[in-house]
């Protein structure tokens, strides 16, 4: 899993600035920050040791009671020589990610699934509409302090009722 | 019916004519060619050589125009109950629903943001078939209800306007 310089190439050329997040699940894992996604991803693709040409997902995570509550993250795989790394971006409320579409064309629907469950916004995104859900869907089903089971309306009675300031309502929808 | 629906006392021409007509419906029983999910396969194996439901009359059209029967195979989300009712309303009447398999009958497990909770929320329903998913028996079973609850119908004798269609 990942090559035997990856940490050390990765540490030569961005120093601090990203952070090495271990091995979870025998993959390795790195942590960035929102402005460096961009530059980092299109390094681990275009470079010749590397070629990262795959990006096999983009998920979210929502960590609800704390302080960056967002977190994106990406998994890479190398075609040429079968590595898998994973790329972890924290976010804080409201989400905005840079979009990676201009890396791989396929981020395009990811980030749309990732922005339709999370509300996560990516930016640049040439056409960022929920990919699910209906356009008039209300919150973002998968934040965790939106009801498993919906809101009350003609077609599910048992959702709950729904408040003037739902929690999963404000913030991170605007584009 | 229409016209004629409601507008005679029950005597023996008009309840001999109502035994052809609902002999003809029941025998004729076409379901869209209409499967949401996983109730969708045990639906075509019910009408594969296996099970056979062409023996009972009932041959799969692939528009609503030609249907008489929708089959709620499968999960009904809410984005796609519109599409539900649009193919209801676009049946010719007379018409009928079966409700396969417990997502379309309560939503089942998906108690959920995204689902349902009953097509009856959506369109008229006349038969429930129970199960995760219902065997091909239980769908020809539910079809056989259906034939006897179209045998039951009044067509053309008076009767209560509440109770027009089944006695």
């Amino acid at each position: 899993m990942g090559g035997p310089n990856l940490r050390e190439r990765i540490e030569r050329r961005f120093g601090g600035r990203v952070r090495d997040g271990g091995l979870p699940d025998g993959m390795q894992t790195f942590l960035v920050d929102p402005d460096l996604v961009v530059e980092l991803c299109r390094f681990f693709k275009d470079d010749p040791e590397f070629r990262f040409d795959f990006l096999s997902d983009i998920c979210g995570v929502d960590h609800y009671p704390e302080d960056d509550r967002f977190e994106v993250v990406y998994h890479l795989y190398s075609i040429a020589f079968k590595w898998r790394v994973r790329i972890k971006c924290r976010s804080g409320d409201p989400p905005k990610v840079p979009s990676v579409v201009g890396v791989w064309r396929t981020a395009n629907w990811h980030e749309r699934e990732t922005y339709d469950m999370y509300g996560i916004v990516f930016e640049d995104h040439p056409d960022l509409r929920r990919i699910y859900m209906w356009d008039e869907f209300e919150g973002y089903p998968m934040r965790k302090d939106f009801p498993v089971r919906g809101y009350k309306d003609a077609y599910n009675p048992f959702g709950e009722e729904k408040t003037a300031a739902a929690p999963s309502d404000t913030g991170g929808g605007e584009r | 019916m229409g016209k004629l629906e409601n507008r005679f006392p029950d005597n023996v021409f008009f309840s001999t004519a109502d035994s052809l007509i609902n002999w003809g419906r029941k025998s004729a029983l076409w379901p869209e060619t209409f499967g949401i999910a996983c109730c969708a396969i045990e639906m075509i194996s019910a009408g594969c050589s296996r099970y056979d439901l062409d023996r009972f009359g009932i041959v799969f059209r692939a528009s609503p125009r030609q249907s008489d029967v929708m089959i709620i195979a499968g999960t009904v989300t809410k984005k796609f109950a519109p599409v539900v009712r649009r193919l209801y309303d676009q049946m010719p009447e007379p018409r009928w629903v079966i409700a396969m398999g417990t997502c379309a009958i309560s939503g089942g497990v998906y108690n959920t943001y995204a689902v349902v909770q009953g097509s009856e929320l959506i369109v008229p329903v006349d038969v429930h078939v129970p199960g995760c998913p219902p065997r091909p028996e239980a769908l020809m079973h539910g079809f056989v209800l259906l034939q006897e609850q179209i045998q039951r119908t009044h067509v053309l004798r008076r009767g209560d306007p509440d109770h027009a269609v089944v006695s």
